[in-house]
């Protein structure tokens, strides 16, 4: 495997990470631009490594938990690189990368089986169902974020003694949009990804639908982040509660991601996913 | 060359000399002051500063007495004091006191209001019709470049302008900080009190759309919605402009509450969760306190308005402190130069970088050629040592030259240290 490009991904990862941190309590502009463009390159090595692997093994490198780590860090990466060109918010990359480098670390710690796989993984479809899932959950990282940041600029505000975060964060509205925006981008990938997947499905194991534990938590996922996109759209949910749901969707994603992993077997679980059927 | 500097200011002039400043500060016109500067004997160079609570002249002298008591009479003509009474409050500085007190002004330390940016732009400007008047030479023209430098390391450096030091800008921060651009929001002012205006006024210069006045008196309220481009409305209809109010400042003078956070609560639908911003300046308050519970909806009473305000001033001061730290750094570094802007130190300079010059270059030669013996390595030392010793020549011999015209040996100083690079670190 290329281990050289994912090195030196992480590496930049984590420089990024320092270099932010650095910014939040110095308040640079340059250290900001400099962690920036480290994260930058940090996500186009990131992205070589992909394609070399996808090139050399023939088919999305998902297959196994180490492999789905690695995309979701670069999707986390991908999104907020995306937001940050999009809202020019500086206060957000000390709060994103950490996410990045815990993956991507994670990841690096696991150890890499080499299975034969099933022909049905080398399928367009595959690409498609896998690639917009993960750019939605890359979004919804980042509303995540964003969310957080708002309820932590929320309590300085109304606790009356603002402080460090007071200066360093942005407006409560200017969170409140990124949350928004990452919500109104996410929902419609998660939506085409769920679609093909049981089209995939269909395609592959000529059944829509199976009721794998997965398939049940997107569902699940599926429907609070529809209720906060009808809240925000029909009754102008917005701020405090828009934040709080929001967290909770990316939460339940979350768990639906490594729980159903390790608690509830399916055949989304990817040692099973990894192995022959 | 001496700098000299003889100003007065608001913290030093009594209010009635302060009208006498502040009336000449806004009117154009009557700038040529700085003519009247430069006739003054032994004043070779001069910036007159005006703002509205500062007067300062600063000169560059080469005969100090003259130049002294002619800038002295300048100012009792100007402000009509005898000069034994305006002696009490003007501040004579010489050399690095004035060049300080220039780089404090410039970086607003000694503002009415630390932080305040104006200053910076008055300084330029005075500076800029200086120049027009070719009233600034070597030594000002230095100097304030040092003191524009000066104020930018500081602004930049330091927090010192970074946070709000009074309640209506405290108010205009947070709601910055709620709503990010005010440009769409309306403002509602409920009662009128001067504080009250004021933070509306601070609100509406940071492009808050428009105001609403209520009042109990329609009359009180036109009038105060009339100096603020506002709309009136009556108290009995705060109910539906409290729907579309995003921020409110009140400060009646009613015993009980006026925004009650029933009110609120009950007209949030309509309101379609809007996130509202309460400044409750009244004592007794008008606003309900629970009103702070309330989903999306923030309330500031005076006395949280002043708590920022408090920590605020306090972070101020710590900047200060670095901010002067860095202005003695800046200090020291324009005496260096203006020490090396005479002759002897300049010489020496010169030829120091040069015999600098030629030992790395002979170091770099003696190692490449090996197999010279001593007496051809002597030779070729000798050889450089004549050849600087004659380019030097004349430079030196032009710079002994003691030239009549102190300005102009200033300019030539200057020159040569420019032309040879001999200001490091500065």
């Amino acid at each position: 495997m290329n281990m050289i490009w994912f090195k030196g991904t992480l590496a930049c990862y984590l420089a990024a990470t320092i270099i932010y941190i650095v910014y939040m309590f110095t308040q640079k502009k340059r250290l900001h631009l400099i962690g920036c463009s480290v994260l930058a390159l940090g996500f186009a090595l990131h992205t070589v490594h992909f394609i070399i692997n996808y090139i050399h093994l023939g088919y999305l490198p998902v297959l196994n938990f180490r492999q789905a780590l690695s995309l979701f860090s670069w999707a986390v990466a991908g999104a907020y690189l995306f937001t940050q060109m999009k809202f020019n918010i500086r206060a957000l990359g000390p709060f994103v990368t950490p996410f990045c480098v815990i993956m991507a670390i994670w990841s690096m710690g696991l150890h890499e089986k080499t299975t034969e796989i099933d022909p049905i993984y080398r399928s367009f479809w595959l690409v498609i169902h896998v690639g917009t899932i993960f750019i939605g959950n890359g979004v919804f990282a980042i509303s995540c974020v964003a969310s957080f940041m708002y309820l932590l600029q929320e309590r300085q505000i109304k606790t009356k003694k603002p402080g460090f975060f007071y200066r360093r964060l942005p407006s409560l509205s200017t969170l409140d949009s990124i949350n928004y925006y990452c919500i109104m981008v996410g929902f419609p990938m998660l939506t085409v990804g769920m679609i093909t997947g049981a089209i995939y499905a269909q395609v592959a194991l000529g059944t829509y639908w199976r009721w794998d534990p997965k398939e049940v938590w997107s569902l699940l996922i599926w429907a609070l982040y529809a209720a906060l996109v009808h809240q925000r759209l029909a009754i102008g949910w917005q701020g405090r509660r828009a934040a709080i749901m929001s967290i909770i969707g990316f939460g339940v994603l979350l768990f639906s991601f490594l729980g159903v992993n390790f608690l509830l077997k399916g055949y989304h679980s990817f040692d099973i996913l990894g192995g022959v059927r | 060359m001496k700098i000299g500097l003889i100003g007065m200011n608001h913290k030093t002039a009594p209010v009635e000399i302060r009208e006498r400043i502040s009336l000449g500060c806004d009117i154009p016109g009557q700038r040529p002051l700085i003519k009247d500067l430069l006739h003054i004997d032994g004043v070779k160079e001069g910036v007159y500063f005006s703002t509205c609570n500062r007067v300062e002249a600063l000169y560059a002298s080469d005969d100090a007495d003259p130049a002294y008591s002619g800038v002295l009479k300048f100012f009792t003509e100007r402000f009509q004091v005898e000069e034994k009474e305006l002696l009490k409050f003007l501040y004579v500085l010489w050399d690095d006191d004035a060049v300080r007190h220039l780089f404090r002004v410039a970086s607003s330390l000694d503002s009415m209001v630390i932080g305040e940016p104006q200053i910076l732009g008055q300084i330029k400007e005075s500076y800029r019709e200086a120049s027009e008047h070719k009233a600034a030479g070597v030594i000002l023209n230095r100097l304030l470049h040092r003191a524009f430098f000066v104020a930018k390391r500081v602004r930049n450096e330091t927090h010192i302008a970074n946070a709000a030091v009074s309640i209506s800008y405290a108010a205009v921060e947070l709601a910055k900080k709620i709503f990010d651009d005010l440009s769409s929001k309306k403002a509602l002012l409920i009662g009128a009190g001067e504080m009250a205006e004021l933070a509306a006024r601070h609100l509406l210069n940071n492009g808050v759309r428009e105001i609403t006045v209520a009042n109990r008196t329609l009359e009180r309220a036109m009038e105060v919605a009339k100096s603020l481009g506002g709309r009136p409305a009556l108290l009995d209809e705060l109910e539906d402009h409290l729907i579309s109010a995003d921020i409110v400042i009140s400060s009646t003078g009613a015993p009980g509450y006026v925004v009650k956070a029933e009110t609120l609560k009950k007209n949030r639908k309509k309101r379609r969760n809007r996130p509202l911003f309460l400044i409750d300046i009244a004592v007794p308050r008008d606003i309900e306190p629970d009103v702070d519970k309330l989903q999306n909806t923030y309330l500031y009473n005076i006395d949280e308005l002043q708590g920022i305000v408090e920590v605020n001033l306090d972070d101020r001061r710590k900047e200060a402190v670095r901010a002067e730290r860095l202005i003695e750094e800046e200090t020291i570094k324009f005496r260096g130069w203006l020490e090396g802007l005479s002759v002897v130190p300049t010489i020496i300079g010169l030829q120091e970088k040069s015999e600098e010059i030629r030992q790395a270059e002979l170091k770099k030669s003696f190692s490449s050629l090996k197999d010279l013996s001593p007496e051809q390595a002597q030779a070729i030392d000798l050889l450089t040592k004549s050849i600087v010793k004659k380019m030097l020549h004349d430079p030196i011999q032009f710079l002994k030259q003691t030239r009549t015209h102190q300005e102009g040996k200033a300019q030539d100083l200057d020159y040569t240290r420019r032309i040879f690079n001999l200001n490091h670190g500065s």
